[in-house]
């Protein structure tokens, strides 16, 4: 098997390779060079596998990619795969997510879309289908666009249940049982200091949700200054961020296999954004947030870039391997949980998106 | 009326890989009603140029007899017989 580490930047893709356990790696690339590529999905429920990427260009605009060949050849619907229909006025802006939905769904992908928006495919990315029940949605006037843009940057799944979570920046979390309606605003306990009077319902800037390997009713979430943890699907939050350098950052990462195991990135924020000291480090937790430790022997020490929030992924291998990509275009790989990392590849554009699979 | 558009490189492949291709259209066409007729035939030309609302792009510029159509009518304006509407990219990008 090789392990296929997808890069995803503000000018193309690069693919990464490991054929000997994640040791060493050959880069392939640029694939769609000159296009933003902020989301990236490996199916690999697929045979052959497939990559799905989300594809912004400066003049001709965003759309999905397809190859079902691991990057040689790239397919896309002529028409776009994601097209607003005509009654909702909106133009698809940017694709943020792609997210393959469970193994008993192989053929439904989400995507996360600007303006704020969820889209379903059930032909394995081919078209896609708004989700009125959250477009309808009487609070989505009210969101406003984060710093990135009016983005649905997360969509987490349920692989027992139809349940769907999605994250709005900054609209805050939204949570509908069945995928399609019922959507309701899951933030209390998250803060929004940016914003006037007591805690609101909604409209928190949410910068990433991922979901614990103990049960998908564990979640983490890296918020616009804070990092919380919900043990009820959502339903309430707390804070996790004490013992934290920051509580400031954009990706937050699950373990796929050891329960209460997270990661988050912290930058010194506001305004600044930079890691703090401009020491590059992951930030781990075993219990759930109740502690954290730094690690990253191997990041870089003078860094004054950022990670964005997907540039950050973890693959299912064990022990699990972590990827961090930076915005000087630097991509590290860990093999051992994020104690050490090595340097992937370097000088590419600012990186947006990592993914990692398994494939043949 | 017959119309000839003329494509950039990277945008003539999606077109069966001419540059410029001659248009069929009625007397009084808009350029909408000629980018959409565009779109019919070539379907990956149409979703390059315009968004799901039938606007062009930001950073597509169209020239009708080398006139820039944002200080026109946009897409309202007519097209004539026998003239050359241009596709240009903008200078963008960073």
């Amino acid at each position: 098997m090789t392990t296929l580490l997808t890069i995803g930047t503000t000018k193309g893709l690069w693919l990464a390779r490991s054929e000997d356990g994640r040791a060493s790696w050959t880069l392939d690339g640029p694939h769609l060079l000159a296009r933003e590529i902020a989301a990236v999905a490996i199916d690999t429920r697929r045979t052959p596998v497939r990559l799905l990427v989300g594809v912004l260009s400066d003049h001709w605009g965003p759309t999905v990619a397809r190859s079902d060949d691991l990057g040689l050849t790239w397919d896309e619907t002529e028409q776009g795969a994601i097209r607003f229909p005509p009654d909702t006025g909106a133009a698809l802006a940017r694709v943020w997510q792609l997210q393959p939905d469970g193994a008993d769904r192989p053929d439904v992908v989400w995507a996360g879309c600007e303006p704020s928006s969820l889209w379903r495919s059930t032909d394995g990315g081919r078209t896609f289908d708004l989700v009125r029940g959250l477009w309808d949605h009487p609070h989505r006037p009210n969101w406003q666009p984060g710093g990135g843009g009016a983005a649905l940057h997360t969509v987490v799944t349920d692989p027992g249940a139809p349940r769907v979570l999605v994250a709005i920046s900054a609209g805050g979390v939204y949570v509908s049982e069945d995928g399609s309606t019922g959507w309701e605003p899951r933030n209390r306990g998250i803060s929004a200091y940016f914003l006037p009077g007591p805690q609101p319902e909604y409209g928190q800037c949410v910068h990433k949700v991922a979901a614990d390997a103990s049960e998908p009713r564990r979640l983490y979430a890296q918020n616009h200054h804070g990092v919380y943890r919900s043990d009820d699907g959502a339903a309430s939050w707390t804070s996790i961020a004490d013992g934290l350098p920051s509580d400031f950052g954009f990706p937050v990462l699950g373990s796929p296999h050891a329960a209460g195991t997270a990661w988050v990135v912290p930058l010194t924020a506001d305004a600044e954004r930079v890691p703090p000291g401009g020491r590059l480090r992951v930030h781990r937790t075993r219990d759930a947030g109740a502690s954290w430790s730094e690690v990253g022997k191997g990041l870089p020490h003078s860094c004054w870039v950022s990670v964005l929030r997907d540039a950050a992924c973890v693959d299912s291998a064990e022990p699990t391997g972590l990827y961090v990509g930076t915005r000087d275009g630097c991509v590290y790989a860990s093999a051992d949980e994020g104690d050490t990392f090595s340097l992937v590849a370097a000088h590419l554009p600012d990186v947006l998106s990592l993914r990692v699979a398994e494939v043949p | 009326v017959t119309v000839r558009v003329l494509l950039p490189g990277g945008l003539a492949d999606l077109a069966g890989g001419a540059r410029s291709v001659a248009v069929d259209a009625a007397a009084g066409t808009t350029l909408a009603e000629l980018l959409a007729g565009l779109a019919a035939s070539y379907p990956l030309l149409g979703h390059r140029l315009c968004d799901e609302t039938g606007q062009l792009r930001r950073f597509v510029n169209v020239y009708v007899d080398g006139l820039d159509v944002r200080g026109e009518q946009g897409l309202r304006t007519t097209v004539g017989d026998g003239a050359t509407v241009q596709v240009l990219p903008s200078i963008a990008g960073g």
